[in-house]
């Protein structure tokens, strides 16, 4: 592999042997071993939207591993603000490192900036469209609750519409088979074409608006937040917000090993009183986000990990 | 005399040029755009729209005369008229037959209907870039957001 601008930049196999990778990393992602495999090596940060999770994640998965990061830093003082082209910050960046984590408002800039760059292009998440490493991570969570991704009982619960989390996930899931329900407000459903993509590729999938009646068989839920900035005025924002919330009391009668994802940050849609209940995984799914692109950056800069980390013999 | 006979003669043969026909009927004009024929500053040239046909129900069919049109400005009617049939005509006589070639891609043909896509931000230099998934029906991808085109839309992004 090199860019990875979409899931289907990975076969089932790539992503099968990328979360092994991550479950060796742990303990380097603990901090409790050295392994400086990217010594040497310069990942360009360049983020043009807010981000704190994945951009903090990107830079602490270098770090572990002995690598060093430049940052575009923030777009107003950078040679955005002047109007240069995504194409000339692309070239430019390629220049100074390694591998380059590209966040950006527009569709398509990943697979844009891979075309203009010469390393490669990590998509950190492109408008709606996709944020592959986030699904990793997601998969990363999910593997180490339940010990596989395979035919699981999914329900994606909020803004499905907008959040490139989902996208990225349902297809992945769909290919290991797994069951979706979609829980949203009909306004924020999964867009159509995504739905139709999913059933010719076999999917199983549910749409509902009614979250509470899902609980009992699922597996996973995945919580997202609606988003404000997507919205292009606040009438319609308030229409939909707030109108998921999950709270303790609900997890009553689940499955034992159900878990709570959230690829965070949440506002109102998980009580605080959730976090204290043997579901809650939106913390551990954050730190995951650092192994995991251990493993992804391992992967893209085609440095191999050894199979003793830490404690092997 | 066939109805596609009848259908050519409605306007006079041209000497010299170019005769594109089975444009489907009502898309003759798109077919302009797609020449970059603005009818101000162009040679003389000749329209026929929504006459019968036996292949499309209803088509357009359209003459310029004195420019010979090469194949890569034809293969750009694929997004339009993919069955069009196309015949240089040198003094009066049908002199080469061409036809629509469908590539995997179509390049700086019409750009992404989507307008939060990268490659309608201003000033980006790579070009328009738009994948054939399927010939039948026309089926057309945005290679950087990866989205599906509407291609009834899409004749309105003409580049």
């Amino acid at each position: 592999m090199n860019s990875l601008i979409t899931m289907n930049d990975l076969t089932n196999d790539d992503i099968h042997r990328i979360l092994l990778d991550a479950e060796k990393l742990l303990p380097v992602a603990k901090g409790n071993f050295h392994l400086p495999l990217l010594k040497g090596k310069i990942l360009g940060n360049l983020f043009f939207e807010p981000s704190t999770r994945t951009r903090m994640s990107f830079e602490t998965a270098m770090k572990r591993l002995g690598g060093d990061v430049i940052n575009l830093g923030a777009v107003a003082s950078s040679s955005v603000v002047k109007g240069e082209t995504l194409h000339d910050t692309i070239r430019m960046v390629d220049g100074y490192s390694d591998i380059i984590a590209l966040r950006h408002p527009r569709q398509g800039a990943a697979q844009y900036a891979s075309d203009c760059a010469k390393v490669p292009i990590a998509n950190a998440g492109d408008g709606a469209g996709h944020h592959p490493t986030q699904t990793m991570l997601d998969l990363f969570t999910i593997k180490q609750a339940h010990g596989k991704i395979e035919k699981l009982n999914v329900v994606l619960v909020g803004d499905l519409r907008f959040g490139r989390t989902v996208h990225s996930l349902s297809y992945a899931l769909v290919r290991f088979g797994c069951k979706l329900t979609l829980v949203s407000p009909e306004s924020l459903r999964l867009p159509e074409e995504i739905v139709n993509e999913l059933k010719e590729q076999g999917g199983e999938l549910t749409i509902t608006e009614d979250l509470k009646p899902q609980l009992k068989d699922a597996d996973v839920v995945y919580m997202t937040r609606i988003q404000k900035e997507r919205f292009p005025d606040d009438d319609e924002y308030f229409r939909v917000a707030g109108i998921y919330k999950l709270v303790a009391n609900d997890l009553a009668s689940v499955k034992k090993d159900m878990i709570v994802m959230h690829p965070l940050p949440r506002v109102d849609e998980i009580n605080p009183d959730v976090d204290s209940t043997r579901h809650a995984a939106y913390f551990e799914q954050a730190f995951n986000g650092v192994v995991t692109r251990m493993a992804l950056l391992c992967d893209m800069l085609n440095v191999p990990i050894p199979e003793n980390i830490g404690g092997g013999n | 005399m066939t109805a596609d006979e009848q259908s050519m003669r409605r306007v006079t043969a041209i000497r010299n040029g170019t005769v594109i026909d089975h444009i489907p009927g009502g898309m003759v004009l798109q077919a302009l755009q797609i020449f970059n024929v603005d009818g101000r500053h162009s040679n003389p040239i000749s329209l026929v729209m929504n006459v019968p046909s036996r292949k499309l129900g209803t088509k357009d069919i359209l003459k310029i005369e004195d420019r010979e049109l090469t194949q890569e400005e034809l293969d750009r009617l694929a997004l339009i008229a993919p069955m069009a049939s196309v015949s240089i005509i040198r003094n009066y006589s049908v002199a080469e037959k061409l036809s629509i070639q469908i590539g995997d891609e179509m390049i700086n043909v019409a750009h992404c209907i989507y307008s939060n896509c990268i490659s309608n931000a201003e000033r980006e230099p790579l070009p328009h870039r738009l994948k054939v998934l399927k010939t039948s029906p026309m089926t057309l991808q945005c290679h950087y957001c990866g989205r599906i085109q509407n291609l009834d839309r899409l004749v309105n992004n003409l580049l």
